[in-house]
């Protein structure tokens, strides 16, 4: 009864949105208001459907109801209760459900607070969150209904993919989903502006709020990805390259550039039609993470079981929204008018160069992914693209970028002065020079790219804390001066601040593995010793364990460091019952400059077990660094200027006092 | 400054040579990203052998370079999993069901290795013919088999013609 | 700038489609099987029950079959489940089971909860005999002529439109 509940809310669900896409859009195009005015309530309609759909999905899911084909196929009675929630979403039919959720969370909440939008502007983009809703809606109820029932029913279930039973990997579709899906606001906001012929500042700080939520979603689910990948997947590698997880990683690199740009819409009413491109392909490049996920038209280590009537939905859909929107695009875009003009060297123009090379970095992260496909398709052979391309293009790509991001934020609006913001950078090359060679004298002969990636993450860092530091007026004014300049900092250039060092920490950890990561692999037995770096594990026992639905080996090492015991270690090799698989559980141990990790392989029979140790070095910051990122952007978030339909009459005093501490304007 | 105020026609000039410089600098990078991209195609793309794939190269014209990174795939041959002297370094044969390739590899094997199974491995040919695994993957959904393999599987079925089918078993 | 410069990104985005329509149609699980109309693989089964006669190559021959795929770990195994049984009590056709990548002990006692349409059922444990076949995943279901060729497979479970509209037709044509 309630997956047919469930069932019927969905398609309920989609013939609101059908009323929801329409009735306001014509209505927008008349001029009418009681039409345009149905889009609000329309949209809160949806939510509330769509809501209880998934609800009732995941009450079939927690109370085990295996009458639903999804849930016998993806859940067990034995599951713990976090992984009978997190199994709604982790298999296609119910990912995708919890897709059109989140779409419908981001157009209720442009209904229930964009009372400050132009009532047009407002209609257009909720019909058009409302056509991608229908869209995605069809593809759920025609191919991948997840309230499809099974009789006569199973005792028990299939359980979910063992892989996917980690706390890690229960939150990063989510976060994930919140990411990609909040790009359709800006994908929306362009469309509907496309559609008035009109971008101006206003329409800029409309999208950027939305533009921000979704980065800082996305980056979390980026980062809980690899983390996961790390730990779980038992090889101590953080990024592959591999398809699935490039999918996520190009709406990241355009969304980042579609971040900078719409600062420049909004400050200087320039550079329009770009960003409406941008934000156009985000979005694009998010729905075709989704078609390359689930269609099986490249290979991938983690991909979702294929079904190619499935692909074929979803390239109609891609066809119909991407080519769409673009031919939109073509037509509407030259009647955009440019704004305010500026030198190369000015703000704007490392903003551009930011840009730029984002979108390339995106390019070459696009051809690397499809080219097998592309070679494929001319007969040309089985081939993969792996980390050695990205490496060799992508990874050029960023030096310039940080180097650059150095330096812009030190540059002012219209017409930088590059002199100036280098001689106020002296410190930072300092820094950087001094870092290289420590870098370059620890590991000689070890990585080129490990030391690069160090000084480079040097000089942002120090280059960040420089700005910051002339800011708020460090070593020029008096502390209780600087104390009331930090405090009068507005809310977005604290989380500039943040987000771009944590960028600066990520690239030092991703560049500390490739320096000094160390490793050794070797048979042990209970009572024997294996070193690495300076670290001695030595094997306790190995015992069996019994989890709740599988069985495991679990080695207990005790870690000492220099001699002293820092810590005990206890690494696994899970089998999960009904589906007889395998998992390695890795073991970790963190310090703030590096993690130690421990993976138990086969017995040999004998007694003695393969035994695998890794030195991380930095790792650690990879995550920290991601957090800042993360940190950061809600931090902007909350600036005032951006806040959510904050009421005008409020913008007025405080607001007012804000520029003036901002030594660059 | 009289830049701010330029009288219409320059403004329009300098509009005219900022477009121009957008489209110039957009111009440079997408010829240094072709540039990094052709480069890095030269000598960065993996190509996939099935075991008779290999044994077809390594006959031909034209065979693997000793240190060329490549991919191989087919099922684990029963009963051949061995390990080595050093108790770490595990010694397999794939198969396509037509030849056969050894493969050793030093690490733990993923979760899903075993017996029967379909792996894809990355690595590189040695001298004595072994192929030399940096990573063996195994597909996560163990009841579907890694595309190329089966792709693999089935062109040497094909080839077989009417040779009696090699019982493996 | 020139209106041609807007037009680029559709331009791209056409080629981009082009291939991945290109992809889709490569996709080996949309193209029919390598085996349509060739005659059915060698292989050579033992029965899942044991005392029972095992299933082979030789059992294709002389009549018209429909092969099924199956595992007791399946679940779209078990929706399509009814309707093997209907044709079986409607004694449509001969049906023959191939039970794949399953514990012999699991199989049977999943034939006893949801009955036994078979008339013959090989166990295929290693997946071995699936290869063969060209096996994907479970179910799948094949329809074999008098000639022991393969004329038909489906991928994924039946449904009863594709037993009206596809399977039974051609039963029908096949055994004339």
């Amino acid at each position: 009864m309630i997956a047919e509940i469930g069932h019927f809310s969905l398609i309920l669900a989609l013939v609101v949105a059908l009323v929801q896409a329409i009735v306001p859009l014509v209505g927008a195009h008349r001029g009418d208001g009681a039409w345009m005015a149905t889009a609000a309530p329309t949209a809160l309609v949806q939510l509330l459907l769509i809501a209880t759909s998934f609800g009732c999905l995941m009450y079939a899911f927690v109370t085990s109801d295996f009458t639903v084909m999804n849930v016998a196929q993806n859940s067990n009675t034995l599951q713990p209760m976090l992984y009978k929630v997190s199994s709604t979403w982790g298999n296609h039919e119910g990912s995708m459900v919890l897709w059109v959720l989140i779409l419908a969370v981001f157009g209720a909440m442009v209904a229930a607070f964009g009372g400050n939008l132009p009532p047009s502007l407002k209609a257009r983009v909720l019909s058009v969150q409302a056509m991608i809703g229908v869209g995605f809606l069809l593809f759920i109820l025609l191919t991948s209904n997840p309230f499809e029932r099974v009789v006569p029913p199973p005792l028990d279930g299939r359980d979910l993919n063992p892989l996917l039973q980690d706390p890690g990997l229960a939150f990063h579709p989510p976060m994930l989903y919140i990411g990609y899906v909040g790009f359709s606001m800006a994908f929306s906001f362009a469309i509907a502006a496309l559609i008035e012929g009109k971008v101006d500042a206003a329409w800029a700080r409309w999208v950027r709020p939305w533009t921000l939520v979704a980065w800082s979603f996305l980056t979390a689910g980026i980062s809980l990805g690899a983390w996961w990948a790390y730990y779980e997947l038992g090889w101590g590698g953080w990024w592959y390259w591999d398809p699935v997880e490039n999918a996520s990683f190009m709406p990241w690199l355009v969304g980042t550039a579609l971040l900078h740009s719409s600062i420049i819409v909004e400050k200087r009413d320039a550079l329009k039609t770009w960003t409406i491109l941008l934000a156009i392909l985000t979005f694009s490049l998010s729905l075709i993470g989704t078609f390359l996920v689930r269609s099986g038209v490249l290979t991938s280590v983690h991909a979702f079981a294929t079904d190619p009537e499935r692909g074929v939905f979803i390239l109609l859909l891609l066809v119909i929204a991407i080519g769409g929107s673009l031919a939109l695009y073509a037509w509407r875009a030259p009647i955009l008018k440019g704004g305010g003009l500026f030198a190369p060297i000015s703000r704007e123009g490392a903003l551009v160069l930011n840009n730029l090379l984002l979108t390339t970095a995106a390019a070459t992260v696009f051809i690397g992914t499809l080219y097998p496909l592309f070679l494929e398709a001319v007969g040309g052979g089985k081939v993969s693209v792996g980390p050695p391309f990205f490496n060799a293009t992508f990874v050029p790509l960023m030096i310039p970028l940080i180097i650059a991001l150095g330096v812009g934020p030190m540059l002012g609006w219209k017409r930088g002065d590059l002199k100036g913001a280098l001689s106020r950078l002296k410190f930072a090359f300092i820094a950087t020079i001094v870092i290289t060679f420590i870098a370059a004298y620890i590991s000689w002969g070890r990585s080129v790219f490990g030391v690069l990636g160090l000084s480079l993450a040097g000089w942002l860092a120090t280059a960040v804390i420089l700005e910051f530091a002339s800011r708020i007026g460090l070593g020029r004014a008096g502390s209780g001066d600087v104390l009331r300049r930090m405090a009068g900092l507005p809310r977005g250039a604290w989380g500039m601040t943040l987000a771009h060092l944590g960028f600066a920490i990520t690239v030092a950890g991703a560049s500390g593995a490739s320096l000094w990561q160390d490793e050794v692999i070797q048979l042990l037995r209970p009572g024997e010793t294996l070193s690495v770096v300076d670290y001695d594990f030595t094997l306790r026992s190995v015992d069996s364990v019994k989890g709740p639905n599988y069985t495991a080996q679990r080695a207990t090492f005790t870690v000492r460091q220099n001699g002293e015991v820092i810590t005990t270690l206890a690494p696994e090799r899970r089998r999960y019952i009904v589906q007889g698989t395998e998992t390695t559980e890795a073991a970790l141990y963190t310090q703030w400059y590096a993690d130690i990790y421990v993976v138990i392989g086969q017995s040999d029979g004998n007694g003695a077990w393969t035994v695998r140790l890794y030195f991380k070095p930095l790792v650690p910051w990879l995550w920290a660094g991601s957090l800042l990122m993360v940190f950061g952007g809600f931090v902007s978030l909350s600036d005032r200027r951006l806040r959510i339909g904050a009421p005008s009459k409020r913008l007025a005093a405080p607001e007012a006092k804000a520029p003036t501490a901002q030594p660059a304007e | 400054m009289t830049h701010d105020s330029p009288p219409l026609r320059s403004r329009a000039a300098t509009r005219k040579r900022r477009r121009l410089y957008a489209v110039l600098s957009g111009a440079v990078m997408l010829a240094i990203a072709a540039v990094l991209v052709l480069t890095a195609f030269e000598d960065s793309i993996v190509f996939f052998y099935s075991p008779t794939d290999l044994a077809e190269k390594q006959a031909g014209r034209d065979p693997v370079k000793p240190d060329q990174l490549l991919r191989v795939g087919g099922l684990v041959e029963e009963d051949s999993v061995k390990t080595a002297a050093d108790g770490v370094t595990k010694l397999f044969t794939v198969t396509d069901l037509k030849n056969t390739l050894r493969v050793s590899f030093k690490g733990i094997l993923p979760d899903l290795f075993r017996e029967g199974q379909g792996i894809v491995s990355s690595g590189s040919l040695g001298p004595d013919g072994i192929f030399v695994a940096t990573e063996v993957l195994a597909k996560h959904d163990e009841t579907y088999m890694p595309p190329e393999v089966a792709d693999a599987l089935k062109r040497a079925g094909e080839w077989k013609g009417d040779e009696e089918k090699e019982k493996t078993q | 700038m020139p209106r041609i410069l807007f037009l680029a990104p559709l331009a791209l985005f056409a080629i981009v489609a082009a291939y991945l329509a290109v992809g889709l149609t490569r996709d080996a699980r949309i193209l029919p099987s390598a085996l349509i109309d060739k005659p059915a693989p060698q292989f050579d089964l033992k029965a899942l029950k044991d005392g029972d006669p095992g299933f082979s190559t030789a059992d294709l021959k002389g009549d018209v079959i429909l092969v099924n795929i199956f595992a007791s770990w399946c679940v779209p195994c078990r929706a399509e489940h009814p309707l093997l049984m209907r044709l079986a009590q409607d004694k449509t056709i001969k049906i023959y089971g191939l039970n794949w990548k399953d514990r012999k002990k699991d199989a049977i006692a999943w034939l006893n909860e949801l009955g036994d349409p078979y008339d013959l059922i090989g166990h295929d444990l290693s997946g071995r005999a699936g290869i063969e076949w060209g096996v994907y995943g479970v179910p799948e279901t094949y329809l074999i002529d008098r000639d022991g060729r393969i004329r038909y497979k489906k991928v994924g479970p039946m449904v009863e439109e594709t037993l009206t509209n596809e399977i039974l037709p051609l039963i029908q044509e096949l055994t004339q």
